[in-house]
């Protein structure tokens, strides 16, 4: 890490693991969890959160000292719809089976409370490339967490990953499914994915016990 | 008629904004720790959401979709200004939670006062724009429906918000693993509460449409799970009655 100082690193690093956006500071689980079904899906809303999240994240900093405070709500949101309204061409433009899947949910990133939080909590007081780091260190954080629940919704429920079948052939009955191994349709509806982040919660706090929470 | 009732269950129960599409669960999971501060955002999400949501559907209908501007003349049928409902959509919302706030607080101090704090918190909730851009996906047809559509999911949401308060409020007297505690507790609650909800799914795939795949391993999951949830359900109005008794 010569490229960066110790304090800058602690930018990116702390939100992957102690200060999660999704388990820690809780925000952003809207739109995280609707779309873990699939593990494709996860990875193409991670990137483009990191993609929102790092270049607003710069726009507002830069912007820090001309932004009156009374409006500063309205002209962050502007920032956040046109910076996804590119994501959403982009995507339309070149996957377009993907943004389908999306569907409203890339829309939705502009209310995620992640890229309010940071503007608020970061960009509005510190410099751009700090903040650019924070912005992608949160945004990697939240990807992360996409990523597992993602992971383990596509392999449990669907016996996939990336739509590639890793178990075998449940028709066939081939690899794994040869033993009698069935799909878990649960993985694949919506409630799933709250008690999977449940899980990584309970398993994350278990480990580094001084993130309880008081009774 | 029908189709309106129709609407009005489903957007309640079956695409229930929390349990089935996840919409608002920043502010579900912040502000449900205590019922009556629960009661007062979910009646602030019911009021926007029936404000933004027939607003944007009008907005839609003659600026955005392909064609929409053909009132303006033959010239215009060509225009597509879709790309621009995220902005424009947003920032509807944030007018009308800045207007409806003023409003609210020139001719009511006594709703200003239990709603005011949450109104400016709403301009930024998922499930207020999550309503208009399904509104637009979906393609409601008429006005009415529009508002319609506002008001049950912003009730589908306000049902949601209020039953985790009661369960929450309930729990704190129980002996839930250390680690769970606060919001792994939360989470896997709503889970279960969703996989009670999905058995709503059933509720109106009698006529032309067949039940989609995803219900059938839904129903065939569910009746333990719903059993409990009525149960818990129960515990809910319970407590929910004596915190309004006091």
């Amino acid at each position: 890490m010569a490229l960066l100082s110790k304090k800058d690193a602690n930018l990116i690093l702390d939100p992957l693991a102690d200060n999660n956006p999704i388990t820690i500071q809780v925000l952003g689980i809207c739109s995280a969890l609707a779309i873990t079904a699939e593990l494709k899906a996860s990875v193409v809303m991670a990137i483009s959160v990191i993609f929102v999240l790092g270049v607003g994240n710069v726009v507002i900093s830069l912007l820090r000292n001309i932004i009156p405070s009374k409006i500063r709500i309205i002209v962050q949101l502007i920032v956040v719809a046109t910076l996804v309204i590119v994501v959403d061409q982009v995507l339309k433009a070149f996957a377009y089976e993907l943004s389908k899947t999306l569907a409203v949910f890339v829309g939705l990133i502009i209310t995620n409370c992640i890229i309010m939080g940071r503007f608020e909590a970061f960009a509005l007081g510190n410099g751009p490339w700090r903040s650019f780091l924070d912005g992608i260190g949160n945004a990697l954080g939240y990807g992360v967490i996409l990523i597992i629940v993602g992971f383990f919704r596509e392999l449990l429920g669907s016996g996939t990953l990336f739509g590639m079948p890793v178990l075998g052939d449940p028709i066939a009955k081939t690899g794994l499914y040869a033993t009698g191994y069935e799909n878990n349709g649960f993985m694949i509806i919506p409630p799933a994915a709250l008690i999977v982040v449940g899980i990584i919660i309970w398993v994350q706090r278990s480990r580094n016990k001084a993130l309880i929470e008081e009774a | 008629m029908l189709e309106h009732l129709e609407l009005f269950f489903k957007s309640i129960f079956i695409d229930n904004m929390v349990f089935a599409v996840f919409l608002g669960m920043c502010s579900y999971l912040a502000v449900s720790k205590k019922v009556s501060t629960a009661v007062g955002l979910g009646a602030a999400v019911i009021f926007v959401l029936a404000v933004t949501v027939p607003l944007n559907w009008l907005l839609d209908q003659y600026l955005l979709r392909d064609g929409a501007l053909v009132w303006l003349g033959p010239e215009y049928a060509d225009y597509n200004l879709s790309f621009l409902s995220f902005i424009l959509f947003i920032a509807t919302i944030a007018t009308m939670v800045q207007l409806v706030e003023i409003v609210v607080e020139k001719f009511s101090p006594s709703l200003y006062n239990s709603l005011g704090i949450f109104l400016p918190l709403i301009a930024v909730n998922c499930a207020i724009l999550g309503g208009s851009l399904f509104m637009q996906a979906r393609e409601i047809p008429s006005l009415g429906l529009a508002f319609n559509y506002g008001v049950s999911s912003g009730i589908g949401w306000f049902l949601a918000i209020l039953a985790i308060a009661a369960i929450r409020e309930k729990i704190r007297y129980s002996n839930v693993p250390a680690p769970l505690r606060g919001l792994g507790i939360t989470f896997i609650i709503t889970g279960l509460m969703g996989i009670g909800f999905q058995s709503f799914g059933g509720m109106l795939t009698g006529d032309n449409e067949p039940p989609e795949p995803t219900e059938n391993n839904a129903a065939e999951l569910t009746p333990e799970k719903e059993l409990e949830k009525e149960m818990e359900e129960d515990e809910k109005t319970v407590s929910y009655n004596e915190v309004v008794n006091k």
